[in-house]
């Protein structure tokens, strides 16, 4: 599997005239590769992810997933929102199933399906529980089981962690490497937090804001994906160059806002 | 720094919040305090009733007591007259609201869900809903004569319109992100429909109702004081014409009775099918 953005634009109409959000972006990403996309607020992340997810429709360029057309939403790519989205009267197991019965697949086999993916990631003891009886960093967990369990060639993620404290933040890392590494599913995840970028991904690609483009593309190697390596001075070193990346292209952003 | 001249600290009058049970805002009260203050509701003034009729000096044609009104009770239950005169207002109650409802309902929610629709229907909704219900009462005796249908006519028209654009209403907060998670998981529109919006607007569609039927309630008493043979509002107009003010009384108070269980029905219903929505303030 692949996806393929050529020459991406969007635009928006407002009161104000046209607002450029997106220009010239070019990204490629493949089977089992773990992508983040960083960015400041406002660089058009979100945006972005609607037109791979197919929700909105880019103003030029094309976007295909295994040489197809991205022409709407599907559940070939599953999509985990910044904000939470489970359905609030459905329990844990329901949410997670719900993409399935929408799709037709009997009784037995989805519940089958969704408690596998509640184990995978760590809730089968929450099946039952109804969403306004957990916590965020659980929300988001059943968020990924839903969205795997109708085992989408690609998991998208708009900034899923944003909301979380440190500590919770850090422990859905390692969750998330681990389920990366157990599933070998591909993932693409949106993010303004560097340090997260950098400690899950393959590659990165820096957005710079207003409009959003790709002002870099950088290859992630480090040593190993353990929390001691935020110490490791190739993990500051990827840091850094980000941060300045944005710091740079975030004061442009400023400025043109002004 | 804070000492300085015109510091705003000089202009600040600081405020304490001083303790209280009664005056808690967005609190509960202890419960024995809420049983206390629900009895007072209604007691008080049942006793303040009693003591007038009793001791003070006034014609029972104009206030009759509680014991009269008992008696005036008894007379017409053991009649059946009262629950002939019940079970006639009930049914025109029922048929009128369930159509109204049978028809508001998933129109209010094609209004909410589509702006196309909304366009559509809206303004003509809108407009009728500002036409007061009794005002159409000439119209359906010329239309529809003065059997049952007139009446419940008066109670479709009274309760559709309000009803359809309540639940459009309640449409409107059923999330973005929600909608869009549900195409995303692979289901179309119709499905979004009914297995997303129609569910989380449940309880709001429970309420209205329960709002627009206290407002049938008082359409079937009103169609009733013009043209009927039975029927609470009948009984009452017929008792005001021979002055039986006892007889007035049941009226209203089998009248309201009715209604509040009604209410309380429909607040047990949104209790127990929408249990996920009962939110802790
Ligand atoms: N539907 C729309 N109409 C007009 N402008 C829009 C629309 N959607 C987004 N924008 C604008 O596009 C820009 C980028 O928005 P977007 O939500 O993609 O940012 P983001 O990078 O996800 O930010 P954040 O990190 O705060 O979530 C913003 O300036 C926003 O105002
Ligand atoms: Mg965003």
């Amino acid at each position: 599997m692949y996806l393929q953005i050529t020459n991406l634009n969007k635009d928006f109409q407002t009161k104000n005239g046209t607002l450029v959000v997106l220009k010239d972006i070019n990204m490629t990403i493949k089977e089992g590769e773990f992508i983040c996309a960083v960015g400041a607020s406002g660089s058009g992340k979100s945006t972005l992810l609607r037109q791979i997810a197919g929700l909105d429709k880019p103003t030029s360029g094309e976007l295909r997933i295994d040489g197809e057309l991205i022409t709407g939403p599907g559940p070939d790519r599953g999509m985990v929102f910044q904000h939470y989205t489970l359905y609030p009267w459905m329990n844990v197991q329901e949410n997670t199933e719900f993409g399935l019965k929408l799709q037709g697949v009997p009784k037995k086999v989805r519940r089958e399906q969704a408690s596998y993916y509640l184990s995978v990631v760590g809730l089968a003891n929450f099946a039952k529980s109804l969403p306004k009886e957990l916590s965020g960093g659980m929300k988001q967990r059943a968020a990924i089981a839903r969205a795997l369990a109708s085992e989408p060639k690609v998991l998208l993620m708009d900034e899923p962690f944003g909301a979380l404290d440190i500590h919770t933040k850090e422990s859905m890392h390692e969750f998330m490497l681990d389920l990366w590494k157990r599933t070998k599913i591909t993932i693409f995840m949106i993010t303004h937090d560097v340090e997260e970028a950098v400690f899950l991904s393959n590659r990165i690609y820096a957005l710079g804001a207003r409009p959003g483009t790709v002002r870099k593309e950088i290859t992630i190697k480090l040593p190993d994906r353990t929390h001691s390596v935020k110490r490791h001075s190739i993990f500051h070193d990827y840091r850094d160059e980000l941060m300045e990346l944005l710091r740079k292209h975030g004061q442009e952003a400023v400025a043109v806002a002004a | 720094m804070n000492e300085s001249p015109g510091s705003i600290r000089d202009y600040i009058r600081p405020k304490k919040l001083q303790p209280t049970v009664f005056w808690r805002i967005a609190e509960d009260i202890p419960r024995p305090l809420n049983t206390a203050l629900v009895i007072t509701s209604i007691g008080a003034p049942l006793l303040l009733w009693w003591l007038v009729t009793t001791f003070g000096n006034i014609d029972p044609k104009f206030l009759p007591s509680p014991a009269k009104v008992m008696e005036a009770f008894g007379r017409l239950w053991s009649t059946r007259e009262l629950l002939k005169d019940t079970v006639a207002s009930l049914w025109r109650v029922g048929v009128g609201f369930i159509l109204a409802a049978a028809f508001s309902i998933p129109i209010g929610v094609l209004m909410g869900s589509f702006a196309s629709i909304r366009a559509l229907l809206e303004p003509l909704f809108g407009l009728m809903r500002y036409m007061p219900a009794p005002a159409f009462i000439p119209l359906l005796i010329l239309y529809l004569g003065i059997g049952e249908e007139p009446k419940i006519t008066l109670i479709f028209i009274g309760v559709f319109f309000f009803n359809s654009l309540m639940v459009m209403d309640t449409v409107k907060f059923v999330s973005k992100d929600l909608i869009e998670a549900t195409y995303i998981l692979g289901g179309d529109r119709k499905q979004a429909l009914l297995q997303v919006i129609f569910p989380h607007v449940l309880p709001g569609i429970i309420d209205a109702c329960r709002i627009n039927l206290a407002a049938a309630w008082q359409l079937v008493i009103v169609s009733e004081l013009i043209a009927a043979t039975e029927g609470l509002g009948r009984r009452i107009s017929v008792a005001g014409r021979f002055l039986r003010t006892d007889e007035i009384f049941v009226g209203l108070i089998v009248i309201g009775v009715i209604g509040l269980s009604f209410d309380l029905f429909f607040q047990y219903l949104l209790r127990v099918s929408c249990k996920w929505t009962t939110q802790k303030r």
